[in-house]
């Protein structure tokens, strides 16, 4: 199997972004807002042209694209949500039978957990309900290749605990992910890579766990010392915490070691690129 | 393009059946779109209320307020207004309702998710086209039950009319909606959709002689509102419900069919083209 192979460049809004995703991968995408990120998955959903650059998704060019080749391909989008006086069932219903080889109406609205909604109308429904609807339709047609552009907005824990366990059902099943969120916690839990994108560029690509140097990272050892809260950074947190236990004899208060979150490599990196500006 | 799919990575596709899963055609496609548009219409009551009460009460309006004989053409006036009505409603019905339907879902975006389908454009039209012809088909009929009951109005008396009825009724139908889906790209928004398909409806209507009979009017109106499809569709529905009589009335004291027919088709040709030219999916922030 030859993998999913995507790259382009020079775009307003996107300046030389080169990107490989992998067929089968849940792929994120990071990036502060208008760093072009919404521009990129528009070009490779084929909703938005390109200047300039080369991309091809499922081998097809999306700008070219097919019905075959839309029908390979599920979008959930930012901001959307479902409207109009059919109930969740027939809408469902209604979008199934574009594709050639559609879901199991009945399953797919208990994955989103919306069985018991299913005779209501979309009108009538929460804003996080109706957002699963937009989940239920993007996922209908058995796409090869889903976006998902901040899929959870507006779900509760619960909701997106539960949205997390399908898109992991959904990689299982072979499905490729395009997941962009601005939810550090939501990409680290899904995405197998990610990418940072600042300025149109990807300015860090690779594991969620190793990002930007993050795990050989220096870890931050802090107590709680006679005289306040201490902090101390250092690349040999046992050696420290041994120190420490023979100068307090015994437990040390309110002792904690940290590495950098994904959230510290992802302002850390953001930050760079300002003053690299 | 297709070729090109054939050889493209299909070992580990999700679909094992490969590409034996055949799309579904545009027509029926278009059918499916229709069934969902109609039901959606339908369940829209307010809309619903509006669009079908709207005409009947105009009709009711000014057929009664003005029910005189009129000297030499055998008709009373209520007679005019019905036919007049019948052609207005059509147009509400199909260019109206669509430019403002479309508007909206452009603006709330349907459009978008329903281009990320695999679907082809012209299924989206045929299904506003079958909307359009059940509730125009609707409408009509409605009118007519009214005009019969209350105004005098006579159901056409030979096969010759029906079929006129029927021309009259399909092409001016089309026409309208094209002209509706060409106009909806010039809305900003949804909000603004209202206001600017029904505005130049409403003076198309004055000058259509729907309102003001064909004769009162200056020479100029007559002239702008010869160039659109309302005047002909009114003109059209007279000659179908009006005796021969009442022909003196016309501009050229003829029904004039055959130009009746010669621009609504004219429009439904051109219609299309501005259609195919002019039709956007994406919102203005949609970029």
């Amino acid at each position: 199997m030859r993998g999913l192979r995507k790259a382009y460049k020079d775009h307003v809004a996107v300046n030389g972004l080169d990107l490989d995703i992998r067929r089968g991968e849940i792929f994120g995408i990071l990036g502060p807002n208008g760093a072009g990120k919404s521009t990129t998955v528009e070009i490779l959903e084929g909703h938005r042209s390109r200047d300039g650059g080369e991309v091809e998704v499922l081998g097809e060019d999306p700008g070219r694209a097919s019905r075959q080749w839309k029908s390979w391909i599920g979008i959930v989008w930012q901001n959307e949500v479902v409207s109009g006086e059919l109930t969740v069932a027939e809408t469902v219903r209604h979008y199934a039978q574009y594709f050639p080889d559609p879901r199991d109406l009945e399953e797919i609205l208990h994955v989103v957990g919306l069985t018991e909604k299913a005779g209501a109308r979309v009108t009538g429904l929460s804003g996080g309900q109706r957002r699963r609807v937009d989940v239920a339709v993007g996922v209908i047609g058995r796409p090869e290749l889903l976006f998902l552009d901040e899929p959870t907005t507006g779900f509760d824990p619960a909701a997106r605990r539960q949205f997390w366990d399908l898109i992991r059902s959904l990689a299982d099943d072979g499905t490729t992910i395009v997941l962009t969120s601005h939810y550090l916690d939501e990409v680290e839990a899904l995405a197998d890579r990610l990418a940072v994108v600042v300025g149109g560029k990807v300015v860090a690509e690779g594991d969620p766990a190793t990002l930007g140097g993050r795990a050989s990272a220096q870890a931050t050892v802090s107590w709680l010392a006679p005289e306040g809260p201490r902090e101390y950074r250092t690349d040999t947190p046992t050696g420290v915490i041994n120190d420490l236990a023979a100068h307090f004899r015994g437990e040390i208060p309110e002792l904690t070691v940290s590495r950098p979150s994904l959230e510290d490599i992802y302002l850390g990196l953001i930050k760079e690129q300002e003053t690299a500006a | 393009m297709t070729q090109t799919l054939v050889g493209a990575p299909a070992a580990g596709r999700l679909h094992p059946g490969g590409e034996g899963g055949k799309l579904p055609g545009a027509f029926r496609l278009g059918l499916l779109r229709g069934g969902v548009e109609i039901k959606q219409f339908f369940r829209a009551k307010e809309a619903v209320v509006f669009t079908f009460a709207l005409p009947i009460v105009m009709m009711t309006m000014f057929a009664s307020i003005f029910h005189d004989k009129i000297q030499g053409a055998g008709i009373t006036v209520s007679q005019l207004y019905v036919a007049a009505m019948l052609g207005a409603g059509l147009m509400s019905t199909s260019f109206q309702n669509i430019g403002i339907g479309i508007a909206t879902e452009r603006d709330e975006g349907n459009l978008r998710r329903l281009r990320a389908m695999p679907m082809p454009r012209s299924a989206y039209f045929f299904g506003k086209l079958w909307l359009v012809l059940v509730t125009g088909v609707a409408e009509t009929a409605l009118l007519l039950a009214v005009g019969v009951a209350f105004f005098d109005l006579k159901l056409p008396s030979t096969p010759g009319k029906w079929f006129t009825l029927a021309w009259v009724l399909l092409l001016g139908m089309i026409a309208c909606s094209l002209l509706g889906i060409a106009m909806s790209s010039v809305p900003r928004d949804a909000k603004s959709a209202t206001p600017i398909m029904v505005l130049p409806f409403l003076v198309l209507q004055f000058i259509s002689g729907v309102y003001i009979s064909i004769n009162s009017m200056s020479g100029w109106m007559v002239k702008v509102g010869s160039f659109f499809p309302l005047k002909w569709m009114c003109q059209g529905f007279r000659a179908v419900f009006l005796p021969d009589r009442a022909k003196v009335l016309e501009q050229g004291g003829d029904w004039e069919l055959g130009r009746v027919a010669l621009v609504l088709g004219a429009w439904c040709i051109g219609g299309l083209i501005l259609c195919l030219t002019t039709f956007r999916w994406k919102g203005r922030r949609d970029g």
